[in-house]
């Protein structure tokens, strides 16, 4: 049986065995390869989703679990008319990926923590921004969420 | 800066739709390859160094692949530089896995610069060696060097070249003297006459002219775009999803595959029944190597379904008895034996035993890439360090002819070491694999397989003997255990009038691998911890120690000075924090850091601030440097606190990022960094952040505590 479900705006029916984690559901069924497989244990957050507007590491959620829900991925971020998300286009002021990979998860755990609190604290960020960088990104990720949402100022020196 | 200009050959070749330009260490055979691949070359995709097309765009051919540490920005600006492009108009792209594109300029910038990573070449299959002593032919990123040898010897040259060329086509086209002309955003323009014209119109016939093989280089006053913190052109595919790295790669029909190799490095596969994982739904196939079982599915679940389904059983290689303790134990009693220093009646003897784990790297990316094998033919997709490398140990393994094998290099999530050819498995694995389906295959490592199958900094322990007298450091000595010789990373700054290091060879079942920065952690944290304890038993301040055994004027001295400085160093604290200090020189580049730390109420560190100071020479991007140095300093702290890898039974204990912590964001200091741009002989940037972070927090906590961390993790000290 086909799962329904609705991945950014879009109605999509996922032929995929019910046990089968949402991360390569994604990944593999619907080839959305911007969320990213880290760990496969929820620890990493590469994998970072919305599920009805909900952070949600997607590689330990079923994809039976989301059917009739709504999923974000990094893919469905950018407004119609293709114009950034403002969270994403902080990531770019802050020059903050370095490989990129985990940014994908980084951007949509700040989204989410923006959407929940308008205008995050130092401390909130802290508490919820538990994705793993490896590249050692979390200083210009701080800065990116602070600019983001008007608590400092918009780009690093630099020319664009 | 140095140069020897003149031993390099330019070349060009007018191509359809544009002009190409090239550097080679005088190797005509490589020039003429890579003109008759060019001519071969379909839409422009296969072109050397430098190509500006009819358009005016110009596309950078980097040897170099990058995982994140923006080199390839930072090549793209120097040719920008010295060719005034438009920058708006620069792209850069991976070279092909082809010896034309082999990188001459960082197998010359190792030999001529002994202090940098030798060991690198060493590592090279020896497939390849014979051909790397032949021609010094290079396709390595590591020792951070892509900048300071390809950027210098390379890129600059090459983009200077074509400039002038396209100057020289212009005068006889405009019919007025060349230097009556001047190039601005990729426009060669004769000011008396108001009239220009551009790169693009100019290319294909200044190509086929004979280049300068002298060409001059701009002066550092003159640069437009090197030293500028330009926006890394990598960077918007990375925040929309779209960049491709090599486990997103896909084929029409492709199959995925996962694999289970021996627990114990150096075991066997003895047995397996295949029939449970036969039985899963989507598998479709397993296949038994010499030492892992693969199997393969219609996708990753299916195939990890699959993989657990199975009970392969493993020998241990005689491996079984390793542990860490054994380890550790078989080092000191070697260490034990190194020479004893005497104190003189006036002085002090100091000996202190340090311990540095194994580590592994944690590339964000297990390793994931395809193959399909083909009519005949292999080939790959992936991220690995050296692309040439690679297809050569692919050739090699399948039994193919190298011209029927090919490499194509992506973006990679992180590597920091762990993507070098000879000790990435998954090059062996997945050629063999290929070569045994009709189908496009992925092999995709879990997270499990990447941490316990790592190829990790080694783990090493050191012994560590000094005189002191009179607030002056008289004799020092170290004796360290470890596999290979770590001379280059075992030296310090100071000037001690009796220095000795003695490597003692210590070899486990682990292969000798790199891990950022590679031995100037391990041997960055035992020197600046023991510095530490001798100013301590002279009742001296750290940095005053320190900088009373460093030259007046020299680069190191006012680095020290200038982090000490930034950081406030003497000035009050807050109840509970204390300060630490450190300095190492990796790659070329000196870094001094200061940390500010306290202790949680869990006993485990907290760093609140951190400074580093960096003398690289020149920064070409100061904006993507200092990126570099912070993630370096944090992937230091991160180590130092909690990472470790352990052996039990010889095999290994961690297996995901649950018990091998990396640093996250809430641990993360705030980290200011500044450049020192003394002009000196460039060093890198990737990897020189990282040694002194160690130290500086463990020196941090001794201030603090009165206890002196000689062993790490600090974490599994504290709690031991």
């Amino acid at each position: 049986m086909p799962i329904e479900t609705t991945v950014n705006g879009k109605a999509v029916s996922i032929d995929a065995e019910p046990d089968t984690p949402l991360l390569w559901a994604l990944r593999e069924d619907l080839g959305l390869t911007g969320t990213k497989f880290g760990c496969g244990i929820a620890a990493c957050g590469a994998c970072s989703v919305h599920v009805n507007g909900e952070i949600t590491r997607s590689c330990s959620v079923p994809v039976s679990e989301v059917a009739g829900k709504s999923v974000t991925t990094i893919e469905g971020l950018k407004g119609a008319d293709g114009t950034l998300h403002k969270v994403q286009q902080a990531w770019i002021n802050a020059q903050v990926p370095q490989c990129g990979y985990c940014q994908s998860g980084q951007i949509m755990a700040a989204v989410a923590l923006i959407q929940k609190t308008g205008k995050p604290s130092a401390a909130q960020v802290d508490e919820a921004m538990t994705n793993i960088c490896r590249c050692g990104t979390y200083p210009r990720i701080r800065k990116a969420i602070l600019a983001a949402t008007g608590q400092a100022a918009a780009s690093v020196e630099g020319a664009a | 800066m140095g140069i020897k200009r003149r031993a390099f050959l330019i070349g060009g070749a007018a191509i359809v739709g544009g002009g190409l330009f090239a550097v080679y260490w005088g190797d005509s055979s490589a020039r003429k390859r890579a003109v008759e691949l060019t001519a071969k070359g379909k839409d422009g995709s296969f072109l050397s160094w430098v190509k500006i097309s009819e358009d005016d765009t110009v596309t950078v051919y980097s040897p170099h692949i990058d995982f994140g540490q923006g080199s390839h920005t930072a090549l793209a600006q120097m040719v920008a530089e010295e060719l005034d492009a438009d920058w708006s108009k620069v792209v850069v792209e991976h070279a092909p896995a082809d010896p034309s594109f082999a990188n001459s300029a960082l197998g010359r910038g190792f030999m001529a610069d002994m202090s940098g990573q030798p060991s690198i070449v060493a590592a090279l299959p020896a497939s390849f060696i014979s051909m790397a002593a032949r021609s010094m032919n290079l396709q390595i990123t590591g020792g951070s060097s892509a900048v300071r040898f390809t950027g210098q010897s390379g890129m600059r040259v090459a983009g200077a070249a074509a400039r002038e060329a396209l100057i020289a086509e212009a005068a006889e086209r405009l019919k007025v003297p060349a230097s009556e002309l001047t190039t601005l955003d990729s426009r060669v323009i004769h000011e008396k006459t108001s009239t220009s014209l551009r790169y693009g119109k100019l290319a294909q016939a200044a190509a086929a002219r004979s280049l300068n093989s002298d060409v001059k280089l701009k002066n550092r006053k003159d640069f437009r775009y090197i030293g500028q913190g330009v926006h890394r052109l990598d960077i918007p595919a990375k925040v929309d999803g779209s960049a491709t790295y090599g486990i997103d790669f896909t084929l029409p029909d492709m199959r995925v595959a996962t694999i289970m190799m021996a627990p114990v490095r150096g075991g066997k596969l003895t047995s397996v029944d295949t029939a449970p994982a036969l039985a899963i739904n989507g598998v479709e196939k397993v296949i038994k190597l010499d030492d892992a079982v693969i199997v393969i599915a219609k996708g990753y679940w299916q195939a990890t379904k699959g993989m657990q389904a199975l009970s392969p059983q493993f020998s241990d290689g005689g491996h079984g008895s390793l542990s860490t303790a054994s380890i550790y134990a078989a080092q000191d009693k070697l260490n034990a034996s190194g020479e004893k220093l005497v104190a003189p009646a006036d002085g002090k003897l100091l000996t202190a035993d340090y311990k540095a784990p194994f580590l592994h790297q944690a590339m964000m990316e297990p390793f994931a890439m395809t193959a399909h094998h083909k009519d005949g033919r292999l080939d790959m997709w992936g991220g690995l360090q050296d692309p040439l490398g690679t297809r050569m140990m692919m050739a090699e393994i399948a039994g193919l002819d190298a011209a029927k094998v090919m490499f194509h290099p992506m973006i990679m999530g992180g590597g920091f070491g762990r993507r070098f050819p000879p000790y990435s498995q998954i090059i062996g694995q997945l050629t063999k694999i290929a070569m045994q389906v009709p189908y496009p295959v992925k092999l995709i490592w879990s997270r499990e397989q990447d941490v316990q199958h790592g190829a990790y900094r080694p783990q090493v322990a050191a012994r560590l003997q000094g005189v002191t007298g009179k607030k002056r450091m008289a004799a020092w000595s170290s004796d360290y255990a470890q596999n290979d010789d770590a001379a280059a990373e075992g030296t310090v700054p100071y000037a001690i009038p009796n220095f000795e290091a003695r490597h003692h060879e210590y070899i486990s079942n682990q292969v000798n691998a790199y891990w950022r920065s590679v031995n100037a952690s391990q041997h960055g944290f035992f020197n600046e911890s023991f510095v530490d304890e001798l100013a301590h038993a002279e009742g001296e301040d750290p940095y005053t120690f320190r900088r009373n055994h460093l030259k007046a004027g020299s680069r190191p001295l006012l680095v020290l000075d200038t982090v000490a400085q930034r950081a406030g160093w003497g000035a009050p604290l807050p109840e509970g924090h204390a300060r630490g200090i450190a300095m190492v020189e990796s790659f070329g580049t000196i870094v001094a850091e200061v940390v500010e730390a306290s202790l949680k109420e869990d006993g485990t560190p907290k760093v609140h601030k951190a400074w580093a100071v960096v003398d690289c020479g020149t920064t070409v991007n100061p904006l993507n440097a200092a990126a570099q140095i912070e993630g370096g300093l944090i992937m230091g702290l991160s180590s130092a606190i909690g990472e470790q890898i352990t052996l039990d039974k010889g095999a290994v204990v961690e297996s995901n990022f649950g018990d091998y912590p990396v640093m996250k964001l809430a641990d993360a200091p705030e980290i200011d960094v500044h450049f020192i741009e003394s002009g000196a002989k460039m060093g890198g940037i990737g990897e020189p952040g990282l040694p002194p972070a160690a130290p500086a927090l463990a020196n941090a906590l001794f201030a603090l505590t009165g206890k002196r961390i000689r062993q790490l993790p600090i974490l599994a000290q504290a709690k031991a």
